[in-house]
């Protein structure tokens, strides 16, 4: 992507001589995506999640932490409670969107940091070949031994409770699948005769991966770690039931599943509130990346 | 150095551009418990030389050998033994290091789409190998467009383009430009012509061709089509199944072939003539396994001619006629072969 952004304005200066004037690399993204519906919807609907998280504390209508139990679990719209009640009282909508705050926190904290550690790991992995690869990928599949819950739950405990120590399990949880899906795009572009032919004019291994690697194993290990955000969210939500992520009554959506779950029968829609936030931003930031991927996409 | 010039010759006309002496790749078999899993023998001692301003046709059966030989070439891989001398100099020492010497030989692939990078533009691209030895873009950009007009496209209509947005043959066109960026003195032609329809092919064909006098160009010309290669080549060397069987002039080759194989080979081209049309194969099965392949003559498990001799002994590549060398025991004095010249009295 960085040769792409070098391109723009260098096209118009070197040889604008073509009758049909060419539009700019990221023009061309631009248009793709006002043409994708989906996309832009996507991006609406976090663009506004995010502005009611980030703003919450001046817009939110009550307390997060000051309930009272005479207004326990009351329904979606029970005056001037818009989302209801939680089993303390408190109100959901303010819960919701301060709760939204740890949750995006460590939903996409730890998988930004593994896509990028993970990442360089798998396409070094892939590129380099060889003795390398099989030391990466040989230690990945130990991580594969262990289901990846409980392998949060056992570093995260060995770590001791906290939310940073949270991330940190949950970072190296998210490590091992990026370098698999990195490692096996990276093996299938490097074989490619383009990046034979770049070996041929004697570039550095290094100029290889920035200009012909990158731009084209980028897409699908993004794409994937997306995926990986909802998972986060989840995993969080259990290390938070169990004592090793934020502690009640702190806000955030998982550990509000987990305590509205003994409401289900009385009041159902109220306790699935915390899962369709969840459901809602996993699923808008995976099709929003999907979107994204495609409209990077010359070829679209 | 900062306009990438040519190389000046430095051996003179005599001196061949590229010399190959017994170069071998072996590729290590991964298998069984302990490693013993045996080798590729992809290429297995192979020696020619190309002189300058020379085409050199290689040509040989699918998996005889002939991509690992130029990839060997090309330095993409490293050999298991052997050498390669450029214009006097081994390559790889400090008087032609390795990054020199790519500089000096290019390569187009076969395949035009996979050639080329799909999130670039073919600007991009062709200006890529200019960049990395040190021309800056103001430079390289004005250069790659100077190609593209070389090989026949517009540069106002094709320098932005991407490659999927490009036939077969303009990616192939394309593909020649950025092998000609670094100005080589030699380009290695692995089946550039094979992808494409009939009518492209001669367009490309006769591109080339222009192409070598305009920029002093000496061509290593791989094909499996016989009809291509007589068309473009001065010299062509037949290979089977890592070595070479037969070598020499293109005319004394096509017209008086002296090993069984390339008889054979020769003998597969369709006939213009119905009423020669043939009926029998020229040659049947496929060629042995190149992990364990026949002693001796390593065709002798497909060739009509070969008796006791042919397992024990490996041919030695003879002299057969004015350039043309055959590895075959029929044609080496005294070698046992029963259609073996008499040894003078």
């Amino acid at each position: 992507m960085s040769t792409a952004s070098t391109t723009s304005p260098d096209i118009s200066g070197a040889s604008a001589s073509g009758p049909k004037k060419q539009q700019g690399y990221w023009a061309g993204v631009g248009s793709r995506v006002r043409r994708d519906k989906i996309t832009l919807i996507c991006g609406g609907i976090l663009l506004v999640m995010f502005l009611l998280i980030v703003f919450a504390p001046w817009i939110a209508p009550y307390d997060p932490l000051q309930g009272s139990m005479a207004r326990r679990l009351k329904p979606v719209g029970w005056q001037g409670h818009l989302l209801g009640t939680d089993e303390l009282g408190r109100d959901m909508l303010t819960r919701l969107m301060y709760g939204g705050r740890y949750s995006w926190f460590v939903g996409i904290t730890p998988v930004t940091i593994a896509f990028a550690i993970g990442g360089s790991l798998g396409i070094l992995a892939g590129f380099v070949g060889g003795k390398v690869n099989m030391l990466i990928m040989r230690a990945t599949d130990v991580f594969y031994a262990f289901p990846s819950v409980l392998l949060a739950v056992a570093i995260s405990g060995a770590l001791g409770p906290g939310i940073f120590n949270a991330i940190l399990s949950m970072t190296l949880v998210f490590i091992p699948p990026l370098i698999r899906v990195s490692e096996s795009v990276t093996t299938s572009v490097r074989n490619l005769d383009y990046v034979e032919s770049a070996r041929a004019t004697g570039a550095s291994a290094f100029t290889i991966v920035r200009v012909h690697v990158l731009p084209n194993v980028m897409g699908p290990i993004f794409v994937y770690a997306t995926t990986l955000i909802s998972v986060s969210m989840i995993l969080a939500s259990g290390l938070s039931f169990l004592g090793l992520g934020v502690k009640p009554p702190t806000p955030e959506w998982g550990m509000m599943l987990n305590t509205l779950r003994t409401a289900i029968y009385s009041q159902p829609l109220l306790a699935t509130l915390p899962g369709i936030c969840i459901f809602v931003t996993s699923l808008c930031f995976n099709l929003l990346s999907d979107g994204l991927r495609g409209a990077m996409d010359v070829r679209n | 150095m900062l306009q990438l010039p040519t190389m000046p010759d430095r051996g003179g006309p005599a001196q061949p551009l590229l010399i190959v002496k017994d170069l071998k790749k072996h590729f290590p078999l991964k298998g069984g418990l302990f490693g013993a899993g045996g080798k590729v023998q992809a290429v297995d001692g192979i020696d020619f030389e190309i002189r300058k301003g020379e085409t050199l046709g290689i040509v040989g059966e699918s998996g005889c050998g002939k991509s690992t030989a130029s990839r060997l070439i090309m330095s993409l891989i490293e050999p298991t033994d052997g050498e390669i001398i450029f214009d006097g100099e081994k390559v790889g020492t400090s008087a032609l290091p390795l990054k020199e010497y790519r500089r000096q030989v290019q390569m187009v692939f076969q395949d035009s789409y996979a050639s080329l990078n799909p999130r670039l533009p073919i600007e991009e691209s062709i200006a890529f190998g200019p960049m990395v030895h040190g021309l800056n873009r103001s430079r390289a950009i004005p250069r790659a467009h100077d190609l593209l007009t070389a090989v026949g496209l517009a540069p106002a209509q094709f320098a932005h383009r991407y490659p999927h947005e490009l036939s077969g043959g303009q990616r192939q066109r394309v593909n020649i430009a950025r092998a000609l960026a670094l100005r080589p003195r030699m380009l290695i032609l692995d089946e550039p012509v094979s992808a494409l329809d009939k009518s492209v092919e001669a367009q490309v064909l006769n591109m080339l061709q222009d192409l070598k006098a305009q920029f002093e160009l000496t061509y290593l010309f791989i094909s499996h089509d016989l009809n291509v290669v007589q068309h473009v080549a001065d010299r062509v060397l037949v290979m089977y199944l890592g070595r070479v069987a037969e070598v020499g002039p293109v005319d004394s080759i096509f017209d008086a072939p002296r090993h069984p194989y390339t008889q054979a080979l020769l003998a597969s081209r369709p006939s213009m003539d119905p009423d020669q049309r043939r009926t029998e194969p020229p040659i049947t099965g496929d060629p042995p396994n190149p992990v364990n392949p026949p002693s001796g003559c390593r065709f002798r498990t497909r060739c009509k001619i070969a008796e006791d001799v042919c397992a024990s002994a490996t041919p030695p590549l003879a002299e057969v006629a004015p350039m043309h060398q055959a590895a075959c025991h029929a044609n080496v004095t005294a070698s046992g072969h029963s259609l073996a010249p008499r040894e003078a009295a």
